[in-house]
């Protein structure tokens, strides 16, 4: 068997015991009563916690200024989000900022 | 608990699901077709980057697997990467648990599989609105089998591709704009809006950790002062 195939099976069946894992345990234990309600938050922390980086890190490092473009055509999707509660809009809205952004700054940098 | 919501059938239910996911795939398509490009341009044979798709089913950490074979990385730096890598849907996995109690070990089974990040955003809120239907694991069956199709046809859309998906366009950034989609929306309260506050300068300040842990690390600082703004 070749190396990828023993990294895709061993990464494939790591992830589908770990997407197994409470699945399979709150079936056999009762959990605290606290569970169910920290359980509630789980949504937004991941999924803050996957896209913020994305937004405000370039290379690894902080990048918290104007000329990321990625922070402000993000900024402007989470109001879209916000406001919309749409999928199609807030990503919509986001790509054609992204692009429109990268053109301006195109513009600015060979106008000086 | 809402008569009418008891009368919502399995395949109703189903169509739901398949509707609920229908507005994300607009981010995943292109994101699916630059692991397809990055797949085959690292040297997967066309076979392997394609079953990576279904064998794997996790968009960032196939990523970083095509990444490391491009720059040679040992067999078991791969596995602990893509490993650790998904350890979020640990988090997934004990969010659904409760729902999902009832059913059979064949829809654990095949629920399981199909609880990628997009699938299971869309299924949570669905599970946690207040109308009792009973057949909501059909819901998720139907957003995940949704998610899937559209994760492998993006992929061989990008292998087929290949170089003719223009990368100066930016099309990555739609992770993160998909990620914006299902966040942003789930914040209905003024815990939920604290918890996803923290959670987001978490990831930024533990930027430095390995493997992406800070993200493991930001989603329970998140998950805390939920919590602990619920309590006050």
């Amino acid at each position: 068997m070749s190396e990828i195939w023993i990294v895709m099976l061993s990464v494939g069946v790591l992830t589908f015991l770990t997407r197994l894992s409470f699945i399979y345990l709150l079936d056999k234990l009762q959990p605290p009563e606290v569970v169910p309600r920290a359980l509630r938050f789980v949504p937004v922390a991941v999924l803050t916690a996957i896209f913020i980086p994305e937004l405000g890190l370039q290379n690894g490092e902080l990048m918290l200024s104007l000329e990321n473009i990625r922070l402000v055509a993000g900024i402007i999707a989470v109001l879209v989000a916000w406001r919309t509660k749409s999928a199609l809009w807030t990503i919509g809205v986001g790509m054609v900022s992204f692009w429109a952004l990268t053109w301006l700054m195109g513009a600015i940098a060979s106008s000086l | 608990m809402d008569k009418a919501a008891d009368k919502i059938s399995p395949m109703q239910e189903f169509l739901l699901g398949i509707k609920g996911e229908l507005p994300i795939l607009l981010g995943v398509t292109p994101f699916g077709m630059i692991y397809g490009v990055l797949a085959t341009s690292a040297g997967l044979a066309v076979w392997d980057a394609q079953a990576m798709s279904s064998v794997v089913f996790a968009g960032s950490s196939q990523f970083m697997l095509v990444q490391l074979v491009n720059l040679g990385a040992p067999v078991i730096m791969m596995i602990i990467t893509g490993f650790i890598i998904n350890l979020r849907h640990a988090l997934y996995s004990a969010s659904v648990a409760p729902y999902v109690r009832h059913l059979s070990p064949l829809w654990k089974f095949i629920l399981t599989y199909l609880l990628t990040d997009e699938a299971y955003a869309v299924a949570i809120m669905h599970y946690q609105d207040k109308s009792g239907s009973k057949n909501k694991h059909w819901f998720l069956l139907g957003a995940g089998l949704t998610l899937w199709s559209c994760w492998q046809l993006s992929t061989a859309a990008g292998i087929f591709l290949g170089a003719q998906v223009p990368p100066n366009w930016g099309l990555d950034f739609t992770l993160a704009l998909t990620f914006i989609a299902l966040a942003v929306p789930a914040i209905n309260d003024k815990a939920s809006f604290l918890s996803s506050l923290s959670a987001g300068l978490a990831a930024l300040l533990t930027r430095g950790l390995p493997f992406k842990l800070n993200l493991i690390a930001a989603a329970l600082v998140g998950i805390t002062v939920g919590l602990w703004s619920e309590r006050r």
